[in-house]
């Protein structure tokens, strides 16, 4: 996706921090609201996924429509090698990590060399085939059925399964996830990334190995949503195809677009807003339309979409980061912004208890 | 059922949907050829159309009237999402225009579960429920006007695009906007009206597949996507070639089905895309046929 980056925003340490801490502070005070830290906890798992697809869109300018396929390999590689294996769910996290980055690179390696529609359908046709095995390939994935009884994730032989516990484990991962996007960003290969974003030829003729970056980039991707989806897995402990089809990959992408490609908080940005907007049109949707059934919030999350990139290209990080800069600068106000964003969630809290 | 009525059964049913394919994949390409956009709400108005025109019969409004109410209803439609969402974002990147079709498609399905809900639909079939025996098949007329209606829909778009004014402004700016500009049509203009006619194709898609595989208001995934996989194969703006696409996919499908498993059909599909975009980025008739529509 080219969108106009002229600069590499990494965020401003300070708030970046302020956040770090605000979010791990906060299950210390609602640690009895499961609703409000299973939300976060979505979010979370989102925010992996949907910072590796921005790290891919934003810094190399590459669409993905198939990045479900790899939150589901790293799910059922999880669930299948924790369950029926007897492996350390660490040890499966890593195997599906691993298979991921193989298959995107098998997979990217012809993808590559395609642009622009053909890029995007090669994706998309790719997400729909992995679709289909995890639909077809019963043996292991129990098909349409779902895979049951995925064991909890253990932790120094301590199963971790309160929502409490796997807030923090979701979060870690997360900031860490954030943490490394920021410093490839800032590397030579972010240097790199960015100038094929710019003008591949020019890139390519300043000696920038195109296709090894996109390729590395597109794994890298790949790792973030595996992992995200082996978390999943331990988490939900029932797994099914339709979380892994087309439309959730659609649901990736919008999470990138509504945070903007030009910020590696983009990713948890757009992970909180459509996470805390489909929780909140579940409240009020059938309240105005109260026949309204199926997921209808789709509707919403598609007119977002199209309004977001008509008039607002670079998404919601880039105006929020221009805010906390005029706050910065100002006074030395409170980090209001995001604030925001927890309240939206606090609100749809309160419309369900 | 001996192999060869099985193998004629097959064919019908790859013919029918591979009609279907070619009417929306039709649409791409216009689509394709004059805005340069890959449309991928393209499937959805096939659903529109479907589901509208469902709600026109039972309204007690004749079939006939139903079924090009529908199709007008579904241009306007088609006409409304060119200027409110394609045409403010003319100048945007091309990945930028491809979600904003996504998201499209997502507000048009969306939509749909808003007004009927998600639960399937039958239309009754065009001409009551006969069948033909043919050596042994049995297959519904609703079959054969698939057929024909998208026959005659391909004659009628080849004398629009060769024989009046107004297709052979369309043809100029596919074939070189700049001289087209010079010739004083206005490229721009073009894409609402390639857009419209597009969303009326799919449409009639979507009402001539209904009776066969009844509606709801996802089935545009799907027939999207394999039209999408048809136009692809024939180069994206080579009609002849993704009509032809279209029955190819229409047939492996029906063929893989019949006999291999319903489960990987859709995975066979893709993986023909794959092979397409991976080894003959231009179409596999690049070789075969001259330019564009």
């Amino acid at each position: 996706m080219k969108l106009d980056v002229k600069r590499i925003h990494t965020g401003n340490a300070k708030w970046s921090l302020l956040f770090t801490v605000l979010l791990l502070g906060l299950p210390l005070i609602f640690s009895t609201n499961n609703y409000l830290l299973s939300t976060l906890i979505m979010v979370g798992f989102y925010t992996i996924v949907s910072t590796g697809l921005t790290l891919l869109m934003g810094y190399a300018g590459q669409i993905s429509l198939g990045q479900a396929a790899f939150y589901g390999i790293g799910a059922y590689t999880s669930a299948y090698l924790t369950a029926h294996a007897g492996v350390s769910s660490w040890l499966a996290m890593a195997a599906g990590a691993a298979i991921a980055a193989m298959v995107a690179l098998i997979v990217g390696i012809p993808a590559f060399r395609l642009r622009e529609h053909y890029l995007a359908l090669a994706t998309l046709g790719f997400g729909i085939i992995v679709f289909t095995f995890f639909k077809e390939w019963k043996g292991i994935t129990g098909g349409l059925n779902g895979f049951f009884g995925i064991p909890p994730i253990q932790l120094f032989g301590f199963p971790l399964q309160t929502d409490f516990q796997f807030y923090y484990l979701v979060w870690i991962f997360a900031l860490i996830g954030v943490l490394f996007a920021r410093n490839i960003v800032r590397s030579r290969v972010g240097r790199a990334l960015l100038s094929i974003h710019g003008s591949e030829i020019a890139a390519n003729s300043l000696g920038v190995n195109i296709t090894k970056y996109k390729l590395q980039i597109f794994m890298i991707s790949a790792v973030y949503a595996s992992v995200a989806g082996s978390l999943y897995a331990h988490y939900v402990t029932f797994i099914n195809p339709d979380l892994f089809g087309i439309v959730p990959s659609i649901y990736f992408l919008i999470m990138v677009v509504i945070g903007g490609t030009g910020n590696v908080w983009g990713g948890l940005i757009g992970a909180a807003v459509y996470v805390c907007l489909g929780e909140l049109l579940k409240e009020m949707v059938p309240m105005f339309i109260p026949n309204a059934g199926g997921e209808f919030e789709i509707v919403f999350f598609g007119l977002l979409l199209v309004i977001i990139l008509i008039y607002m290209p670079n998404g919601l990080s880039h105006s929020l980061s221009k805010v906390l800069k005029r706050v910065s600068s100002t006074s030395r106000h409170r980090k209001e912004p995001i604030l925001v964003a927890e309240n939206e969630n606090a609100g749809s809290v309160g419309g369900e208890h | 059922m001996d192999g060869w009525s099985q193998f004629v059964q097959l064919l019908f049913s790859g013919l029918t949907v591979g009609s279907i394919y070619a009417l929306v994949a039709l649409g791409f390409v216009i689509t394709y050829s004059v805005t340069g956009i890959l449309n991928l709400a393209q499937g959805d108005f096939a659903m529109l159309g479907a589901l509208l025109c469902i709600t026109f019969v039972n309204s007690g409004i004749p079939f006939v009237i139903a079924i090009l109410l529908s199709v007008v209803a579904v241009m306007a439609v088609g006409g409304l999402f060119e200027r409110l969402a394609i045409h403010p974002a003319r100048n945007s990147s091309i990945a930028t225009l491809i979600i904003i079709t996504i998201g499209a498609a997502f507000v048009f399905r969306g939509i749909a579960i808003f007004i009927w809900g998600t639960q399937p639909y039958a239309l009754r079939p065009f001409t009551g429920n006969h069948s033909l025996n043919v050596v042994g098949a049995v297959i519904q007329t609703q079959n054969l006007w698939a057929i024909a209606l998208s026959l005659v829909s391909f004659i009628a778009l080849y004398i629009f695009f060769n024989k009046t004014y107004i297709g052979k402004a369309v043809t100029a700016c596919v074939v070189n906007p700049f001289a087209a500009r010079l010739m004083g049509i206005e490229p721009r203009k073009m894409s609402l009206g390639a857009v419209a006619v597009s969303a009326g194709l799919g449409a009639l898609a979507g009402i001539v597949i209904a009776p066969v595989s009844g509606a709801s208001y996802d089935m545009g995934v799907m027939i999207g996507l394999k039209a999408f996989i048809a136009a692809v194969i024939g180069g994206l703006t080579n009609a002849p070639a993704a009509i032809a696409g279209a029955f190819i996919i229409g047939i492996l499908e029906a063929f893989t089905e019949g006999y291999l498993s319903s489960g990987y059909k859709d995975a066979i599909s893709f993986g023909l895309l794959l092979l397409v975009l991976f080894f003959m980025p231009n179409g596999i008739f690049a070789k075969m046929s001259g330019k564009r529509v």
